[in-house]
């Protein structure tokens, strides 16, 4: 059997081949050729690098390096010592762009191409999302039955307690804590509850997780269940996600059918019951009361809390609920334990963060890394850049509710406690990129739109705060509004995080006050000028069309 | 997707809606969801018929034809009233806007001569805005029924349009 150690990509994007790519392709051949590697070595292209002017790039896996710019005579070279050495040949590796001093994900980086930690995408697209075999084969339900043979309830908490798992879902509670309050409230009987009700605007990391691995939720509820001695869950996961609804199903099915799931579990007395449960389209069903008020088949509206969920959750019943991504750390840590699992992050935040890309870069996507990541690194070096060159305005984290940062704040690490002190939220992990070409009015527009048409409506600030900031906006976008408009804004905007119901109305105007803290300027530009600098605005067109008039 | 939910289809949907999901309170949202789904939009004549088979004396549950009609009225997915053939759903969202959304949405505006929330006069077309769908990496994005269209520039519109009969 032929193996192959090595590979050798080549960039082969219009700029690279004017450059010379196809003669430095054909070189490698040629060399590895000569040197006898021919059998192990794959030569291959790649059409994407992003924009960069070090091309014609070359990229050696397993080790990651990239080389560039690649001139036909430093072939020989990388050839000689890279591949038949085994040697990383540093004068020609590409630079990388600048980088923040501290970097998160040093540890585990070999060569120069940024390398991702996985936990909890660990076998997203390695895996068959439809197959048990698969995920057996992959260390799958290993965790469950070490739970359920060696471990009791309580020692399956305090390993998670011990671990540091914060929440995922924005909030950053710590699991272990909430397992242990549902666990020793008394009733019957208890559940447990798998938020996929993942709505935030420009949030896809649950979707990825339990389309690319759905057996590991399956697992770690049960092992939520064990844990705090319920014997039913619900995993609730939004309408808009039908692909994860039929994963879902045929995970619970499959491991019903191999005795993983539903009664005797491993042959113990252990039993638990699944229920995939579909949303109807809601945003404020992800808020946990909401989700629980759905789920008993009312409309989505929050309850006031207290009393928590972990107290009268489900049917008034004790009840754990976890984000997606939460649940899905629960595997990996009781089969590696506590300790392995707080070397990866920041002491005070342990783990990974899944974090969604979006927005003007040049490669939007999704990325596992550990916490204390920097944005700067994220854009720069997941994000390849600023899409067209372009200057970066702002960041905005944790989706529609949360916060915005301005260039200036880029180098902050993105972990639960810096990002407190800075005031900023790390909510879902959404980091919604904006260029120079952004205007801020426009944005806080499309946000506030969002939370007007998402309110549920049943308490006063948030039903009439959305819709007034909303009228407002839209006044200040049409060069309408006045000065004193920007107090009403505040007002309403403070009122509404002091005294809303539940977080939509608390952080619905979380965007809106970042933007009057940062661009006060720019929005003052659209009253007092009646001009959007950006030229995105209404007012910037009855310019225009005014100006045709005139001309 | 039919026009006008016949009495007898409806009875018989509700009923394999229950043998499916139970009749617990919990399967409420469920239910109206395959009913939604087979018609196209959720017919009143349903709610009395869900709320005849849905026993939870165990959760002193009283569910009144309001209760049903309060839930069917509150989420997205729900429509009360019948929609075109095709819906589509124009993502909203910041994300999608950033990346370029709002030529799509006026594109789409005036290829199908329709303002978010008609429905087109001969019954094709509904044009209705969402809110996130969760596919962001590849905004902006539309939903036509039950295809996902993604990268979207306002130049494909016509072509995508033209796909549906």
């Amino acid at each position: 059997m032929k193996v192959i150690r090595s590979m050798v990509l080549v960039s082969v994007d219009q700029a690279s081949l004017e450059r010379g790519a196809e003669e430095v392709f054909h070189k490698f051949l040629e060399e590895i050729d000569e040197f006898g590697l021919s059998d192990k070595i794959a030569v291959s292209t790649i059409r994407d690098v992003g924009l960069r002017d070090d091309i014609p790039l070359v990229i050696v896996y397993p080790d990651a390096a990239v080389y560039g710019p690649v001139r036909l005579e430093d072939v020989h070279t990388i050839v000689e010592e890279h591949l038949y050495k085994g040697n990383i040949v540093p004068h020609l590796l590409a630079l990388m762009r600048e980088l923040a001093p501290e970097i998160a994900w040093t540890r585990d980086r070999r060569g120069t191409l940024p390398i991702e930690k996985r936990i909890v995408l660990e076998r997203a697209g390695i895996v068959n999302p439809e197959s048990i075999e698969d995920y057996i084969l992959n260390d799958g339900f290993q965790a469950l039955g070490k739970a359920l043979t060696q471990m009791t309830p309580a020692e399956v908490i305090a390993e998670i307690d011990k671990s540091g798992l914060q929440g995922r879902g924005g909030a950053g509670f710590p699991t272990g804590r909430k397992w242990s309050f549902v666990a020793s409230t008394p009733g019957s009987p208890k559940y447990v509850i798998c938020n996929a009700d993942e709505s935030e605007p420009g949030t896809f990391k649950d979707r990825l997780i339990l389309e690319g691995d759905p057996f590991s939720i399956v697992e770690a509820m049960t092992i939520a269940g064990y844990a705090i001695g319920a014997h039913e869950g619900y995993i609730y996961i939004r309408g808009e996600y039908p692909r994860a609804y039929h994963l879902i199903e045929n995970a619970i099915h499959q491991a019903e059918m191999l005795g993983l799931l539903g009664d005797h579990i491993f042959g113990t007395d252990y039993s638990f019951h699944i229920h995939p449960h579909a949303g109807a389209g809601a945003y404020i069903c992800g808020e946990e009361t909401a989700l629980i008020e759905s789920l008993e088949g009312k409309r989505g509206m929050p309850r006031p809390r207290p009393p928590y969920p972990t107290t009268y959750g489900l049917f008034g019943k004790p009840t754990v609920v976890n984000n997606v991504e939460t649940l899905a750390n629960v595997p990996p840590i009781l089969r590696n334990g506590a300790v392995w699992y707080r070397e990866v992050g920041s002491p005070k935040s342990t783990g990974t963060k899944v974090y969604t890309i979006l927005g003007n870069v040049n490669f939007t996507g999704l990325i596992e890394v550990p916490m204390g990541i920097t944005l700067r690194e994220v854009i720069d070096i997941y994000g390849k850049g600023m899409r067209n060159g372009k200057k970066l305005k702002l960041v905005q984290t944790g989706g529609s509710s949360g916060t915005i940062v301005p260039a200036k704040l880029q180098d902050t690490p993105l972990d639960f406690d810096s990002f407190r002190n800075a005031g900023v939220s790390l909510g879902s992990g959404a980091l919604l990129v904006c260029d120079e070409d952004t205007c801020v009015v426009d944005l806080a527009k499309v946000i506030l739109r969002f939370f007007r048409n998402e309110c549920c409506g049943k308490c006063t600030p948030c039903r009439i705060g959305t819709l007034r900031l909303y009228e407002i906006i839209n006044q200040i976008s049409e060069g309408k509004a006045v000065l004193s408009d920007l107090e009403v804004m505040q007002n309403i905007s403070e009122a509404m995080s002091e005294v809303s119901n539940c977080g939509l109305g608390q952080t619905a105007s979380t965007a809106l006050r970042d933007i009057l803290k940062y661009f006060r300027e720019e929005v003052e530009m659209h009253i007092i000028d009646k001009v959007c600098p950006v030229g995105v605005c209404p007012i910037a067109k009855h310019e225009s069309e005014l100006m045709q008039k005139a001309g | 997707m039919v026009q006008e939910a016949k009495a007898l289809d409806i009875v018989e949907l509700v009923e394999q809606a229950v043998a499916k999901h139970g009749a617990r309170r919990d399967a409420v949202i469920p239910i109206l969801n395959e009913i939604n789904q087979a018609f196209g939009y959720i017919p009143t004549a349903a709610l009395p018929e869900i709320r005849r088979r849905i026993h939870a004396p165990a959760e002193g549950v009283f569910l009144a034809d309001s209760h049903l009609y309060s839930a069917a009225s509150f989420y997205q997915l729900f429509s009360l009233k019948p929609l075109g053939r095709h819906v589509i759903r124009f993502c909203e969202s910041a994300p999608c806007h950033v990346m370029g959304g709002r030529q799509v949405i006026q594109a789409l505006q005036n290829e199908l001569g329709l303002e978010i929330g008609e429905t087109s006069q001969d019954g094709k077309w509904s044009l209705l805005t969402t809110s996130c769908l969760g596919v962001c990496g590849v905004g902006p994005v539309f939903l036509v029924d039950d295809d996902i269209y993604g990268n979207v520039t306002s130049d494909q519109v016509p072509e995508i349009l033209a796909r549906y009969k």
